[in-house]
């Protein structure tokens, strides 16, 4: 192997789990590989550090979050109501639609009745 | 209460309760969204859009991880959507790669010991990448996720997680490890020049 080869594999190889037997013979003999295999380590260790730094934010932005949540429960609140009179408009309306047509029926019917009786009396 | 206690209360409707969750988190849960944007102002909308997720969702959190991890892979999902819409808004390429700021030319102080400097570059060098690559390293090697929980809130498969991880590091090493060497020549041969 290659010492270019062997560094296309390095940033995979650095925490792999696999083992790769050509890659760890050459930079057993290769001095220049195992100077690159230790940065790549040093890297992901300096990477692993950046975890207990926190940045922290400009001042208000807890606020503004508790803000932005509060906000968005009110609007969610008020949509939930607008589709609850939403649901009983559509309930009324589709109420007195039924009950016009079950009278208007009922009209019918008795109407035809009637007819039916006179015809036979 | 404690954090278990406060996410019970928040999922039964105590908003007080998820409140005092958004005051213990809201810094980690800042410094993620600022890795992964790269930037302050992006940061802050991510991670606030994380929280708004995070409530209205708090009643799917099974509590099998912590929720500070929870809250993680929402900040990652948030970021990677956020990005996405600005995108389509601005017209950069998206692998553009530019030597990090600190890096041109500006010299650290002698003082400053090499492990600190390295914690600086690599942190600004970080910030630097194409932002597929960013979210990849920050989320895999600064937070420690797995490929298949990357994958999950990227939506992108494992594999490709993978190579956009060895693509990152490859970057990284090159430009972290390229300005240091070069910086040591160019002492090296003004100590000769003297």
């Amino acid at each position: 192997m290659r010492c270019d080869d062997v560094a296309a594999l390095l940033p995979e190889l650095v925490d792999s789990d696999t083992r790769h037997l050509a890659v760890e013979r050459h930079v057993d003999r290769c001095l220049k590989c195992q100077a690159e295999l230790a940065r790549y380590r040093k890297l992901l260790r300096t990477m692993q550090q950046l975890r207990l730094h926190t940045l922290e934010p400009a001042p208000g932005f807890l606020a503004q979050t508790l803000t932005a949540l509060a906000a968005d429960g009110e609007r969610r609140a008020a949509r939930s109501v607008l589709a609850g009179r939403r649901l009983a408009y559509a309930g009324a309306i589709g109420g007195t639609a039924v009950a016009a047509t079950a009278a208007t029926a009922a009209v019918l019917i008795a109407r035809s009745r009637r007819r039916a009786l006179k015809l036979a009396g | 209460m404690d954090e278990v206690e406060l996410v019970a209360a928040a999922q039964d409707g105590d908003r007080e309760a998820f409140d005092e969750l958004v005051r213990r988190t809201y810094v980690d849960t800042f410094t993620l969204a600022r890795r992964l944007t790269g930037n302050e102002e992006d940061a802050r909308d991510v991670a606030q859009e994380a929280y708004l997720r995070a409530w209205r969702g708090i009643g799917k959190f099974r509590g099998d991880a912590q929720f500070s991890t929870w809250l993680y892979r929402i900040t990652a999902n948030a970021s990677n959507n956020y990005m996405r819409r600005q995108r389509r808004h601005r017209s950069m390429p998206l692998d553009e790669f530019n030597d990090p700021p600190e890096l041109r030319g500006e010299t650290q102080p002698e003082a400053m010991a090499e492990a600190s400097e390295l914690f600086d570059r690599v942190s600004a060098a970080i910030d630097e990448l194409p932002e597929k690559l960013r979210q990849v390293v920050v989320l895999r090697d600064v937070y420690g996720m797995t490929h298949e929980s990357i994958g999950e809130e990227l939506a992108i498969s494992v594999a490709a997680a993978k190579v956009r991880l060895h693509r990152a590091r490859r970057k990284l090493h090159d430009v972290v490890y390229t300005a240091f060497t070069n910086e040591g020549s160019s002492e090296e041969g003004n100590a000769h020049a003297v």
